[in-house]
Parts: structure tokens; C-alpha cells; sequence
């Protein structure tokens, strides 16, 4: 494609309704066009229906759904009154989209070098040598290093962050007009993420080429967008260039989207000085391999040498990527793991590492939990309210008796912002937000003094998120309780944290004020993952202090 | 769920009739050991609409009689072995380690025979009769269960409601009871339905090979092979418990079938 005007239209979509068979809308009416060389963000919740305007334009929209009204406009084609033959022309080809999941999305049985061949073949006819060349070329450009050979490997053997490249160069094979990209940083840890945007970015520009971004991370849409719109309930609500929409977001919806995906700072009560839990040199080894004969096995060093003290009323944040062990240390500090080597001192006095099954379980009601994932953390076919009355049960906390068991199980859903008549749902009935309330009611059953949360707000919205991290904050106050927060989220930690313990590879490396960590970063990793994490949160964060 | 049933009554309409008939045979009084010489491989009449045997015995009320056997022997196989092989599937997958391997290598060793010929060879030692038919069948039919919930044991072991509850202090015995157990019960009622399929035609292959149901006991597979001897000159012999057992067997394994891809699309799309 030749250089055109820069504001001409390349991608226009009108009126664009579709709706459930039974009538529920999905999208109602939603304007907007792209331009050639720009990056458009799509910014929505879950639910919003950004994902399925990217369904409808490339008109794959999950069976049932329909078009309501609406045209979509690729330069001067219709898409919606073309044969399905010629829109299979127009995907790919002209069209392009990348996922969130670029595992489920590539094919585990053929090589990387086949699945890109595959394009080049179907869409320019390339065959033999000169599609190999093209295809190690493509590697190249979204940098894959040693693509001679990695050409040959398949998806398992990449990273994820090395997977996703090979989407992007598989979208770019066809040098298509439009690319769709649909949350592709979202699975991806903070470090990778800056890599794959910043690739993105560099091709975008070199290409000309028009991305519509799909994302619900405000920081990305700083990074990388030129003018964003609004998504809630199936309507855009605003649309504007990205610098005027971030210093001056009109509509009230985007203002509080705005407010909440910026870092916050809590006024947070000072801890009592002294320890309510000390770990000391916790190892947790995992073994892998060897069988029946077999000697060879391998060590997986999940934690390797930790220490960490926790004081009463305190949250310490527990901060790494994926894989750095840090979910293995919580389950580990709950016994819910062998531990290999190591000290968990309670209160000063006893040594949970020491302790059986048996004898540990009336110290079990001091330390509680909470999972990342809402939908699994609860038992499908029991009532909430069973749920949350098992603990009070097990190790007999509170009164025994059915009644006033369920009192307290009212008492509990008020207090995390449910109704009492909750009582008798089943877990299917709550949205993620109300799960992870629920989460927390249950380990507040049994009146613990340290709640370990696992990632408790990654699966959720920032809106839902920030109502989340309020509620653990007054439950704090009012409490006293101590958090270890586990997260890979740098924008919350001024909000929740007092002190921040940075976890690379199994060991703690650096640990310290929460203010001290994200202003004057002692470790080159903590600088990284600062330096990764998007501007819009760096800046918000230094200005807090 | 109610949709899903008006979809599947024709199976679940065989199976009731089964159940109207296995029901019905205990109505039925001496006459159907009675011999009868002039009725002798006669066709249907007024008395016996499905004529009658090379003894002169109504078929129909032996068919009824053939009925309740079968149920009998499903219901007692299907029930004996989910309970055998859930609880070792259970505490290989639950606790793991030496235990898990030990078990497994059993699991894997039943595995290796084939089924029906252990049955024979099982029933053949035991002796005939019904209560030596449904050992020799639960012998043979424990391991799929076991292999069933040890696998879904493994990945519900780990999942975050079991750890939770592992966290407030709830023991081994209220976990699998209350944690485990409750997420197992579809997929190991989708296996027992296709266990139904299952005994019923074993019954019936044990008995038509002379191991299983005596004489003057009745059982399809029993009736079927006495009838083959009067094949060309009472065909009704053969195909009244012929067609029974098909039916039966047919709608279990339909409806088993139909379960299993309820339970799919479920489990795709959520709760």
C-alpha cells in the first residue's frame, strides 16, 4: 500500500448491533472507524462487549448470535453482505488478529516455521525456499533470536512471551491492512508485556499499519494508543484522543474507570512492632521425574531460602512474576505444601513447621486464605452459606449450634457488602466480585489474625477490583488483621501494602517500605519490573509520594 | 435438565419398562414352571401372547422372570463395583505417593485381562448361580470406576475450594466425603449407566454360555440358548429376549451417551 492521507478511513464501523437469539442485545449501535497508521483502543470491563466487536467485524460471532442493523465498512467493502467465500479472503489476508492465549491459539503439533508457511501459502502462494526465507524473515522482525532454527521448534518449546511474537509475525505474514488485537499483553507477565508492546508499537509504525487494541489495562492504552473509546454494557460512552481522554475524561463512567486503575495511596494504620508470623530458610523442593527405576530426577527449587516477618495489623505484599515461587511460599506458610526446610514461628512461640496434621489444627483458624479464582474456590454443590459455616464447624469457632451459626454467616455477608437471604445460593449464582466477598467472609468465619491472599484481585475488573482491596483495608482497620498479599500488580501496592518483599526465582531480593521500593529501588530486578510496569502507573506513583 | 430428560424419553422409557417388567415378575405364580406337552413350542394365543417353550411354559411370564434377573444382577454389579472401585479410586488419587503406585499397578493388571473371559474363567471356578455371576462381574468391573475417580480425584485434589477447606482445619474423611465425593457423582453416574449396558449383556453371555443363571431359574441369555435348538420351528424363542436385551442395553448405553455430552457442554460453557 502506497502512503495515503493519514486521516483517511481504512476501517469503518456503523450502527453495529448484535444480539443473544432470545433478544439480548449485545451490542447496541456502536460507531467508529479506524484510521490508516493508527492504534485505536477498545477500553471496556469484562462484559462489555469489546471482544465481540472484534468477533463481529471479522464475522466470526460464537453460534446463536445475530446481526441486528448495522454495516461495517473495510475502505470501500461491506463486510456483512459479502459471500462467506470472499470474507474468508478478507481474513487473514487483509485482517488480522492476534489472541490473549497465544498457546490455545497456535497449533501444538506443527512446527512455528509451518503454522507461519501456512499463511504465506494459502494467502500469496509462497512454496519452498522463498516461503522459508519470508518466514525467517518474519522471525526476525518480531524478534525471535536464532530463527534458522527456532523455525523448526513448536509452540511448548517458546516462552509466552516468545509465543505471542510468533502470533504477531503469523498476523503480519499476509501484510494485512488491519490488525485486531484482542488483549494480547493480558496473559503476559509486566516485563514481557513492555517487550511486546514496544514490538508493536515499532511495526505498527514501520508498516502504517491501522491495530485495533482490545485491553482493560488503562496503563497499556497510555502506552500504546492514539485514541481510545469507552465500552459499557454494548455502547461506546466516549471516544477521544488518548492524551485529552487521560487528563480530561468526560463522560462519568470513564472517570471512575480512570481513577480506579490509578495507583491510590491508603492511609494505612501503623503495625504493632512485633512479629505475628516469622519465616525462617523456607524451602519448598519439588521433585521431578524418576519413576518406579529410574534415578534420574530433577530438583525444582520452587522457594529457596526465604525469610519474612510479618507484624499484627500489617500487610506485606509479596511481589514477583509468574513462576517466581511466590504462590508456593503462601501455600507453604499454610502448611498446604511440604516444606522442605524451614521455621514458620507463630506468635513467637510455636513452630507450625514442626507440627502434624493433628496438631496443627487449632493454630489453622489463625492463618486463612484467599484464591485468585473465584469460580474454583468454592465447592459447586454446596450453599454458600455451608461454605462459609465449615470453618466455625471444623474447628469449632464461635457457637455450635445450626442457628446461630447461620446468625453469624448474616452477620459475616453483611459485613463483606452481601445480603443475609445469600445464604442459600449456590456459588454459580455470585459474579466474580461477589465470589471473592464471599472468599473473604469465609475466612473471616473462623477470626483469623493473618489472611494469606493469593492474587485475590487479578481476576477481576479494576472497578470490582478497587471495591475489593476497600473492603480488605476497613476489614483491617476495624480488625487488626495482617494480610501477605500476593500479587504480580505493582499499580495496587500503595494501596494495600506497607511493606513490599520483591521474589525472583525462589528467593526474596529486596524487601522493604512500600515507599522506599517503588521510589528508590535498590535491586536491579525491582528496578526492572518498575521500569516494565506502563508510564501511566510509574507517574501516578511518583507523585504520590 | 427437564428438557434435557423430554430429549431422552425414549431410553429412559425403555428402562422404565424394564424395571415394569422385573416389577411384574414377581406377580408371576407357578404356571411359569408348569409343563405343559400340548402347548409344546406352540405360537401365541389367548392365554400367551408370546406363545410358548419346548416345555410347553408360557415365554412371556419367563420373559418377565428373565427380566428380573437381569435387573437384579445390574443393579447388584453396577452398585457393588462403583462403591469397590470409587473408594480405591479415591484414596489412590487423594493421597498419592506409594499407595497411589501400588494401586494403580492392581488397577493396571485388571486392565490387561480381558473382561469377559476373566468373568468365564472366574464364574467357571465359582460355579453357576447368581450370586457367583455378580462376583465374577464386579471382579471384572470395579477397575473403570477406580481409574475413573482417581483421575478426577488428581485434578480435584488441587483445586482451591478443597484447599480451602483444607485450611479451616477439615479432615481427610470430611474432604472426600464432602469435597471430593459431590463433584465425582456425574461422570461416575454416566460410567454406571454404561455399566447397566454392561452387566446386563455379561448376564446374559454368561448364562447363554451355561456359567451363570440355572436352570429353572430364568435369564435371557439362558432362554436364548435353549431357544437356538428350535430355531427353524419356534423362532419366537429366540427373538422375545433377543429384542429385550437389545432394547435395554440400547437405551442404557444411549442414555449414558447422552449424559456424557450433557455434562460436556456444560463444563465447557460453566456451571
Amino acid at each position: 500500500m502506497a502512503q495515503q492521507d493519514d486521516t483517511q478511513s481504512i476501517l469503518k464501523v456503523e450502527r453495529l448491533a448484535v444480539s443473544l437469539p432470545d433478544g439480548t442485545p449485545i451490542l447496541k449501535g456502536i460507531d467508529f472507524e479506524l484510521r490508516r497508521g493508527e492504534v485505536f483502543a477498545l477500553v471496556g470491563e469484562s462484559g462489555s462487549g469489546k471482544s465481540m466487536t472484534a468477533l463481529a467485524i471479522m464475522r466470526l460471532l460464537p453460534e446463536g448470535l445475530r446481526y441486528d442493523r448495522g454495516c461495517i465498512y473495510l475502505q470501500d467493502t461491506e463486510l456483512l453482505s459479502l459471500p462467506e467465500a470472499a470474507m474468508q479472503r478478507i481474513r487473514g489476508r487483509r485482517i488480522a488478529m492476534i489472541f490473549q492465549e497465544p498457546m490455545s491459539a497456535l497449533n501444538p503439533v506443527m512446527t512455528i516455521g509451518e503454522q507461519i508457511g501456512e499463511a504465506l501459502k494459502l494467502h500469496l502462494g509462497l512454496r519452498g525456499r522463498k516461503q522459508r526465507e519470508r518466514v525467517i524473515q518474519l522471525l526476525q522482525e518480531v524478534g525471535i533470536p536464532e530463527p534458522e532454527t527456532r523455525l523448526d521448534w513448536y509452540p511448548h518449546q517458546l516462552s509466552g512471551g516468545q509465543r505471542q511474537r510468533v502470533m504477531i509475525a503469523m498476523a503480519l505474514a499476509c501484510e494485512p491492512d488491519v490488525l485486531i488485537a484482542d488483549e494480547p499483553t493480558t496473559a503476559l507477565d509486566v516485563t514481557i508485556q513492555a517487550q511486546i508492546l514496544d514490538l508493536l508499537k515499532s511495526l505498527q509504525r514501520k508498516r502504517g499499519l491501522a491495530v485495533l487494541f482490545i485491553t482493560h489495562d488503562m496503563g497499556v492504552v497510555a502506552e500504546i494508543a492514539d485514541r481510545v473509546a469507552v465500552m459499557y454494557h454494548g455502547e461506546i460512552v466516549e471516544q477521544a484522543d488518548t492524551r485529552h481522554f487521560l487528563i480530561d475524561p468526560e463522560h462519568p463512567y470513564t472517570q471512575q474507570l480512570l481513577k480506579n486503575a490509578l495507583p491510590l495511596r491508603a492511609l494505612k494504620p501503623a503495625p504493632k512492632n512485633q512479629s505475628l508470623l516469622e519465616a525462617k530458610g523456607i524451602k519448598v523442593w519439588f521433585q521431578q521425574g524418576g519413576g518406579w527405576f529410574s534415578r534420574k530426577k530433577r530438583i525444582t527449587r520452587a522457594v529457596d531460602g526465604v525469610d519474612l516477618t510479618i507484624r499484627p495489623g500489617e500487610t506485606l505484599a509479596l511481589v514477583g512474576e509468574s513462576g517466581s515461587g511466590k504462590s508456593t511460599l503462601g501455600m507453604a506458610l499454610l502448611r498446604l505444601n511440604e516444606l522442605t526446610e524451614g521455621q514458620i514461628l507463630f506468635d513467637e512461640q510455636v513452630d507450625l513447621a514442626t507440627l502434624n496434621e493433628r496438631a496443627l489444627r487449632p493454630w489453622r483458624r489463625h492463618i486463612q486464605v484467599i484464591f485468585q479464582d473465584p469460580f474454583a474456590a468454592f465447592n459447586p454443590r454446596m450453599t454458600v452459606g455451608e461454605s462459609i459455616r465449615e470453618g466455625m464447624i471444623t474447628l469449632k469457632v464461635g457457637p455450635q449450634d445450626k442457628a446461630s451459626q447461620r446468625e453469624r454467616v448474616a452477620e459475616l455477608l453483611q459485613k463483606v457488602g452481601l445480603q443475609p437471604e445469600h445464604m442459600d445460593r449456590y456459588p454459580h449464582e455470585f459474579s466474580g466480585g461477589q465470589r471473592q466477598r464471599l472468599g473473604i467472609a469465609r475466612a473471616l468465619a473462623v477470626e483469623p489474625r493473618l489472611i494469606i491472599c493469593d492474587e485475590p484481585t487479578s481476576a477481576l475488573d479494576v472497578t470490582v477490583r478497587a471495591q475489593i482491596i476497600d473492603l480488605l483495608n476497613t476489614l483491617q482497620e476495624e480488625q487488626g488483621v495482617s494480610y501477605l498479599f500476593i500479587t504480580h500488580d505493582l499499580s495496587i501496592l500503595p494501596r494495600i501494602a506497607h511493606r513490599v518483599a520483591v521474589m525472583q526465582q525462589g528467593k526474596i531480593v529486596e524487601e522493604g517500605r512500600v515507599e522506599q521500593i517503588l521510589r528508590v529501588p535498590q535491586h536491579p530486578y525491582t528496578q526492572q519490573l518498575l521500569e516494565a510496569a506502563p508510564k501511566l502507573v510509574r507517574t501516578a506513583v511518583s507523585d504520590l509520594w | 435438565m427437564k428438557r434435557w430428560l423430554w430429549q431422552q424419553r425414549i431410553w429412559i422409557g425403555l428402562l422404565l419398562a424394564w424395571l415394569a417388567l422385573a416389577l411384574a415378575a414377581l406377580g408371576v405364580g407357578d404356571t411359569a414352571y408348569r409343563v405343559d406337552l400340548p402347548h409344546l413350542l406352540a405360537g401365541p394365543d389367548a392365554n400367551s401372547w408370546l406363545g410358548y417353550d419346548q416345555l410347553g411354559r408360557p415365554v412371556w411370564e419367563r420373559l418377565l422372570l428373565g427380566a428380573q434377573t437381569s435387573l437384579q444382577v445390574a443393579l447388584a454389579v453396577v452398585l457393588f463395583s462403583a462403591v469397590l472401585g470409587t473408594t480405591i479410586g479415591l484414596l489412590a488419587g487423594y493421597y498419592g505417593g506409594w499407595l497411589d503406585r501400588v494401586l494403580t499397578g492392581v488397577i493396571d493388571v485388571f486392565l490387561a485381562f480381558p473382561g469377559l473371559l476373566l468373568a468365564i474363567g472366574l464364574a467357571a471356578v465359582l460355579g453357576p448361580g447368581v450370586e457367583n455371576v455378580i462376583i465374577a462381574l464386579v471382579v471384572v468391573g470395579w477397575v473403570s470406576y477406580a481409574r475413573l475417580a482417581r483421575a478426577q480425584t488428581l485434578s480435584l485434589r488441587s483445586r482451591e475450594h478443597v484447599l480451602a477447606a483444607r485450611a479451616l482445619g477439615a479432615g481427610t474423611p470430611r474432604i472426600l466425603l464432602r469435597h471430593v465425593v459431590p463433584l465425582l457423582l456425574a461422570p461416575l453416574g454416566v460410567e454406571a449407566t454404561f455399566g447397566i449396558a454392561g452387566a446386563v449383556i455379561s448376564e446374559a453371555g454368561l448364562s447363554f454360555l451355561g456359567l451363570g443363571i440355572q436352570p429353572p431359574q430364568d435369564s435371557w441369555g439362558s432362554m436364548i440358548r435353549e431357544g437356538t435348538r428350535y430355531l427353524l420351528v419356534a423362532p419366537h424363542l429366540v427373538i422375545a429376549p433377543g429384542l429385550a436385551l437389545m432394547a435395554v442395553v440400547l437405551a442404557a448405553n444411549r442414555l449414558g451417551d447422552a449424559w456424557r455430552d450433557y455434562l460436556d457442554i456444560k463444563t465447557r460453557s460453566g456451571p
